[in-house]
């Protein structure tokens, strides 16, 4: 076995150290009845060749998005990263360090962080974000968790345009904490109706922008409502890349903003592993979850990094900790901090001002096509009413060799908008691949 | 062009005292100082050619951003940059990294090559499932790996990590309660020396947490638990073997008085690296248990994430799992991403998506390349090098529990430093100067200053002997009043220690532009 280095002249050498006769007196506090007398009923061990050509096998069974005319978005987005990124976060230093708690030996990680950290207040216009999340959705719902113990109010309205699945996570999340969760009928331009929901005992609001048909909306009307009840406003934001353009959730006077960060450096890789961005005002630092890395000097002076505020985490809190939560997304947090270098906030600017040009592309396309278009204030997403339901015009645009977005209904089957298709374009949608589209659909 | 060696001296000349020696620009050699980002000057700087969009974006007036003050550096200064930080890191590659309860152990490069295999990086997650028959085809042979590895029949994929995981298991534990009219159930039993996200987790799904005495030989103590095991407890949580290194030898009482209680039995997978192949968590009447993907089957640690958490699932839990899932039939492989009329009992959902695919793609990987037999070789390896290390530095350190083998960590206590001065965290900090990573300190809380350290079966027998001369150096310099290298220790790291008070005082969590070093 190539990854195990001992002999059987170590083991035996090793066994005599011990004082053990065999291996089976190492594992003599196993209840006999809980032993396996030989190996399980799988595979034997297999050499790096096979090993390639099987999982070459199973990948070659998938179309990659990169393999033809490509259109979906909602929540994942496919974008061009520089060789850069995942050369350097491939390097053993980055890759196969453990969480930094050895700060003398960990700078590399923990500068990192702390540059992450920048970078995200920056982009959501916050003064503070943590070390990253899970990924977009999680931070969605660790957010409500936060708002709960801000306000010690109990209920979450969420907007008709957040993302289905970001739905569904926080409201598996609050109901387990017995929090009451609000969320409003799906519709293309739902976020001024949450205006009218917010009351007394309201916690806070997540409105999302881009919303899941794209839409962008200035929320700034709805945190001073919001803020006039005494409740706060989250901004949930799934394209990173359109930080690079529109107005900050800072901006608009958020007190929370959550994001996932999979567009900025990270691939598409079926969904995961992502990273989730998590930024909020100063005032509010302490009822943050997750890890935050913070300034300090070493014992000659010198500036350095560490972990910080640690009082709110499980391991040193237990049951009384912010949340349950022992890891980040480290390395993914690496490549959004090395592509959003490589990209600066000129970079960004202009890639998204490209990904909002392509979308003005197709929507004048997907229109030609004789289809409507439901988005009014798109960034890259926007959604269109198809003929029939829209996830037969999917299968009828593969069938013509083009991957035709997202249905709607695969997200909220239950919403009645079956005819909504969710489209995306970025920078590395094409031209043609615009026309493939546009004759697929003008077919389906 | 090659060194000429005519005309200069070939050997070293005139060595001399180097201690205090100082550069006269504050560089030491090839470690650099590095800057911030923020302090490089590139803020109108960036490092990619992108085209310029021919159509501008004047249809969002009014919605748009007025700057945005983030610097960029071109490719050569950005790749000098990050290469310079990664070098001030401890890295698994570099030495054996002997974290306790952490499994820090190789990381095969060709979990890493497939899992870049465009098929699988360049998958979306909502490309029509026609066309991503080979990812569902993976998650299913994972889970079946996963199933026949703990002998548990159900495994829900979607959880990022362990603590994550936990918060699945304890999901599906309480929709259990709750379907069967047990919901008044709402105590969850820990032992006191469980990981933190253990009692977290609880909490966060509204449980009340009460500890489970421990043993004077380091296991849950039966007859606190049959005392504290009431109508009221939902479930216990045990890691198997515990954080103390070893395996509960009355496991199956546990989970029988457990049962008996009505209540179930999550388990702790974090450890399972001892046990997998030897001993399946489903023959100890488990219910649930998560697996860390980045633990026992080598998914990288990544200097903190990304992780896996899978939880497989007893046959009484099994109906409560969260979307989705994969189900296969004649036309091929289908996802579930909405609980349908025959499984709606799922709890709902614990991320967007379908869970860590880049994970799952290198774990199935390192599956294939160990099969059943490696894979046993594993854990015997894993348990083989833990208690050697305990035999190398019994007679210099103190084991915590000497009777008996240990699973695949050794926990040593700090009562071998009575009266040296010198502590666990003095003693974790002088091994970086030997060029080790710490083990794990101050856990579990049930030893005094404890030190826990898991070697992983990746280290060979001369990496082992290596680290252990190391510490028996340091053991009895520690006893041999050489108080100083152990109180300003690390001397030899790119930083000395580091002030946590004033971090936590004082949270400068971003970058300003004046820096608290000069204040």
């Amino acid at each position: 076995m190539r990854y195990l280095p001992l002999t059987a002249d170590d083991r035996a050498e090793m066994l005599g150290v011990i004082g053990a006769p065999d291996v089976d007196a190492l594992f003599v506090d196993v209840p006999e009845a809980a032993r396996l007398s030989g190996p399980v009923d799988l595979p034997a061990h297999a050499g790096e060749l096979e090993v390639e050509r099987e999982l070459a096998r199973l990948s070659a069974m998938n179309r990659a998005a990169g393999d033809g005319p490509f259109f979906c978005g909602a929540g994942a987005y496919r974008h061009h990263v520089p060789a850069t990124v995942d050369h350097v976060i491939q390097r053993s230093e980055f890759l196969t360090s453990y969480t930094p708690y050895q700060p003398e030996i960990a700078q590399g990680t923990l500068q990192v962080l702390f540059e992450f950290q920048t970078q995200v207040a920056a982009l959501t216009g916050m003064d503070v974000a943590n070390a990253s999340m899970y990924d977009g959705s999680t931070a969605c719902a660790e957010a409500v968790m936060m708002a709960q113990r801000v306000t010690r109010r109990e209920k979450a309205i969420l907007s008709g345009g957040l993302h289905p699945h970001y739905a569904a996570v926080t409201q598996t999340i609050a109901h387990a904490e017995g929090m009451e969760i609000e969320r409003l009928a799906a519709a293309i331009d739902a976020e001024a109706a949450v205006i009218d929901a917010i009351d007394e005992a309201t916690a806070c609001v997540v409105v999302q922008t881009p919303n899941v048909f794209g839409v962008v909306t200035d929320v700034t009307r709805i945190a001073e409502a919001a803020h006039a009840r005494g409740a706060l406003l989250i901004v949930v934001t799934t394209e990173a890349v359109s930080f690079g353009l529109l107005k900050s959730p800072g901006e608009m006077a958020a007190d929370i903003a959550v994001a996932e960060g999979q567009s900025i450096g990270n691939a598409l890789n079926y969904g995961g592993p992502y990273v989730g961005l998590f930024a909020c005002r100063e005032k509010l630092v302490r009822q943050m979850p997750g890890r935050l890395c913070g300034e300090t000097v070493d014992a000659e002076g010198r500036r350095g990094y560490v972990l910080t505020l640690s009082t709110r985490e499980q391991h040193i809190r237990r049951e009384k900790a912010t949340s349950n939560i022992c890891t980040n997304s480290g390395l993914c947090a690496l490549a959004f901090t090395i592509h959003m270098t490589l990209l600066g906030g000129t970079g960004l600017g202009q890639l998204a001002r490209l990904n909002h040009a392509k979308a003005r592309e197709l929507k004048t396309a997907v229109e030609g096509a004789g289809l409507e278009v439901l988005t009014p204030r798109f960034f890259n997403e926007i959604a269109v009413r198809t003929r029939g339901p829209a996830a037969a015009a999917v299968d009828a645009a593969l069938a013509h060799g083009v991957v035709a977005g997202v249905p709607y209904s695969r997200l909220d089957p239950h919403a009645g908008l079956d005819d909504v298709l969710l489209l995306c374009a970025t920078e590395t949608t094409t031209p043609e691949d615009i026309a493939a589209l546009a004759a697929a659909l003008k077919a389906a | 062009m090659t060194m000429q060696n005519v005309g200069r001296p070939t050997r070293p000349e005139g060595a001399s005292e180097t201690a205090g020696f100082q550069s006269l620009t504050g560089g030491r050699g090839l470690l650099q100082d590095e800057p911030l980002i923020f302090e490089l000057g590139g803020w109108s700087k960036t490092g990619v050619d992108l085209p310029e969009p021919d159509q501008d974006a004047s249809d969002l007036a009014g919605l748009t951003r007025a700057d945005l003050p983030l610097p960029g550096l071109s490719e050569p200064e950005a790749m000098r940059h990050y290469v310079r930080l990664s070098q001030k890191n401890h890295a698994i590659d570099l030495a054996l990294y002997p974290l306790g309860s952490c499994t820090m152990k190789h990381n095969p490069r060709l979990n890493e090559k497939a899992a870049r295999l465009p098929g699988f990086a360049d998958l979306h997650p909502l490309a029509p499932v026609a066309t991503a028959q080979g990812a569902l085809a993976l998650m299913d042979r994972l889970a079946h790996w996963l199933k026949t590895l703990t002998g548990m029949p159900a495994v829900a994929l979607s959880p990022k990590a362990g603590a994550h995981g936990e918060l699945c298991g304890l999901l599906c534990i309480k929709a259990a309660h709750e379907a069967a009219g047990q919901g008044h159930r709402r105590t969850v039993l820990v032992p006191t020396s469980a990981h933190g996200t253990n009692p977290a987790t609880a909490a966060f799904v509204g449980y009340t947490v009460a500890e489970i005495a421990q043993t004077p030989d380091g296991r849950v103590d039966l007859a606190d638990l049959e005392l504290k095991l009431g109508p009221d407890v939902a479930a216990i949580m045990v890691t198997n073997p515990n954080t103390c290194g070893l395996f509960e030898r009355d496991i199956l009482e546990i989970s029988r008085l457990t049962h008996a209680a009505g209540a179930y039995f999550y388990c702790d997978g974090a450890n399972f690296n001892a046990i997998v192949g030897r001993v399946r968590p489903g023959d100890l009447g488990v219910d649930a248990m998560h697996i860390n993907l980045h633990k026992t089957f080598s998914t990288p640690h990544g200097g903190g994430g990304p992780g896996a958490g899978p939880v497989v699932l007893s046959e009484a839990l099994a109906p409560f799992a969260p979307a989705p899932w994969v189900v296969s039939s004649a036309e091929g492989f289908e996802l579930v991403e909405e609980p349908t009329a025959e499984a709606a009992q799922a709890f709902g959902r614990m991320c967007a998506f379908h869970g860590q695919m880049g994970m799952f793609v290198r774990a199935y990987a390192y599956m294939l390349s160990h099969g059943s037999d490696g894979l046993r070789q594993v854990a015997e390896d894993a348990v083989l090098n833990a208690n050697y290390v305990k035999a190398r530095l019994a007679d210099v350190m103190t084991p915590a529990f000497p009777d008996g083998p240990c699973m695949h960590e050794a926990l040593f206590d700090d009562r071998w430093l009575d009266g040296t001065g010198v502590t666990t965290l003095d003693f974790a900090k002088a091994m970086i100067d030997e060029g080790f990573h710490p083990m794990t300190m101050y856990f579990p809380l049930v030893v005094h200053g404890a030190m826990l350290i898991e070697p992983t079966e990746t280290e060979s027998r001369r990496e082992l002997d290596r680290f252990c001369e190391a510490l028996r150096a340091l053991a009895n310099a520690a006893r041999g009043n050489d108080k100083d290298r152990f109180k300003a220790a690390p001397h030899l790291a790119p930083l000395r220690r580091l002030d946590e008070t004033l971090a936590a005082r004082k949270p400068r969590l971003a970058w300003k532009p004046e820096t608290l070093a000069a204040e």
